[in-house]
């Protein structure tokens, strides 16, 4: 995934863009009638979303973020933007410098991370998980959230602080 | 050093897109501030984006692709903001620079009594949200809350009944606390706080600047 998003970059590869639009509209689409779109709306913004990603695909750092986190920042603020009619005010961003290239191992590490994180959250009980995606639909309070146990976020928080530090580290 | 940071509901909320635009201003001035909490809300985008690899797919229409890759080209020659928001500089977090249209000599104050100042930022009508001067020694209006006000210290300090609050520290307060917060310090306070429309006055004198106060 990481590597298709690359290849979208450095060589605007119209191929890879397409195995990504197979893999992410589908999920973006269902997100965005979950939260609330009717089908017609919901297609156009995933297309929307979906040239956010080709045109955005230099700010993507992946030793913060799997291509998967970073698809749902793109659909959430599609959604405040069609949906709440909102704008998204948001911290300035972090990006690597045009030298500065980021660790091959951390990477992986952190893409490794996000897949367990996805597998934990698929085998918890059906209620559960229900609560986790309707706080993502934004169709329920966000303390009843806090029930919801045995998801390995502690883990991925940590592979994200030391991303961030590292980061920093660079900047200055 | 920031002490008090964003609770992780809340973070998870901005995350998730579920919250008024008012109090994203605050969140985000916040998370441009901390670290700390940028990290814990990167956690909560993990957390969406594992929803979004589980969740139930919905079929695209047929020419969906081409219609994007035309999309694309179409867009490709415009001057759409791909650039990374780059960091401001100045007392003000880029994101709240955003919503004044410059940094802390650029705001509009109004006074609304006993040296106070305020400027209401332009947002979604859900929640209102405002820059308050605070002079030293001076206390904000003493009320009650009828529901959530976030509040973000972004110069000098200030005290309630509990604790202290300086720059990056953020306070939350719900209907069950009545407290009464004093700009402590030798400089006077700024804070940017975040109401939603319930919020009740108590005492008599802030319920006539209720008016003023928007809330």
């Amino acid at each position: 995934m990481v590597a298709l998003v690359e290849r979208i970059r450095s060589d605007k590869d119209q191929t890879a863009f397409a195995v990504l639009f197979r893999h992410f509209a589908p999920r973006i689409k269902g997100f965005l009638m979950k939260s609330g779109a009717s089908e017609s709306l919901a297609e156009e913004c995933t297309q929307e979303a979906m040239a956010v990603l080709w045109h955005k695909s230099h700010l993507f750092d992946p030793t913060r973020a799997s291509v998967s986190t970073w698809v749902f920042t793109i659909a959430r603020n599609k959604k405040i933007d069609v949906l709440r009619k909102q704008q998204r005010p948001e911290p300035e961003d972090l990006p690597w410098g045009p030298e500065a290239e980021p660790d091959q191992a951390d990477v992986i590490v952190l893409q490794e991370e996000s897949e367990r994180l996805s597998k934990a959250l698929a085998a918890l009980p059906d209620k559960q998980r229900d609560l986790v995606e309707k706080a993502y639909f934004g169709d329920m309070s966000h303390s009843e959230i806090a029930t919801v146990t045995g998801l390995p976020l502690g883990t991925i928080k940590s592979r994200i602080r030391l991303a961030l530090e590292r980061l920093r580290h660079e900047m200055k | 050093m920031i002490k008090h940071h964003l609770p992780d509901e809340v973070l998870m909320a901005y995350s998730a897109g579920n919250l008024p635009e008012a109090f994203n201003v605050v969140v985000a001035s916040h998370v441009s501030m901390s670290d700390d909490s940028r990290v814990r809300l990167d956690t909560y985008d993990a957390l969406g984006g594992a929803v979004l690899d589980t969740i139930e797919t919905v079929e695209m229409s047929e020419g969906s692709l081409e219609a994007t890759l035309a999309m694309i080209e179409r867009t490709a020659v415009d001057a759409i903001t791909t650039e990374p928001r780059t960091l401001k500089p100045g007392v003000f977090p880029t994101p709240l620079q955003d919503y004044v249209g410059g940094d802390i000599d650029d705001v509009s104050w109004r006074p609304v009594g006993m040296g106070v100042k305020q400027a209401i930022l332009k947002t979604s009508k859900s929640a209102t949200v405002r820059l308050l001067y605070i002079p030293s020694g001076v206390a904000m209006p003493d009320h009650s809350h009828g529901g959530m006000e976030m509040t973000l210290v972004l110069k000098g300090a200030f005290e309630d009944e509990v604790d202290h609050f300086a720059r990056g520290d953020v306070e939350i307060a719900d209907e069950d606390v009545h407290h009464t917060p004093v700009a402590v310090g030798p400089e006077d306070c700024i804070c940017l706080s975040a109401t939603d429309a319930r919020l009740k006055f108590k005492s008599l004198l802030p319920r006539l600047a209720q008016p003023f106060l928007q809330i």
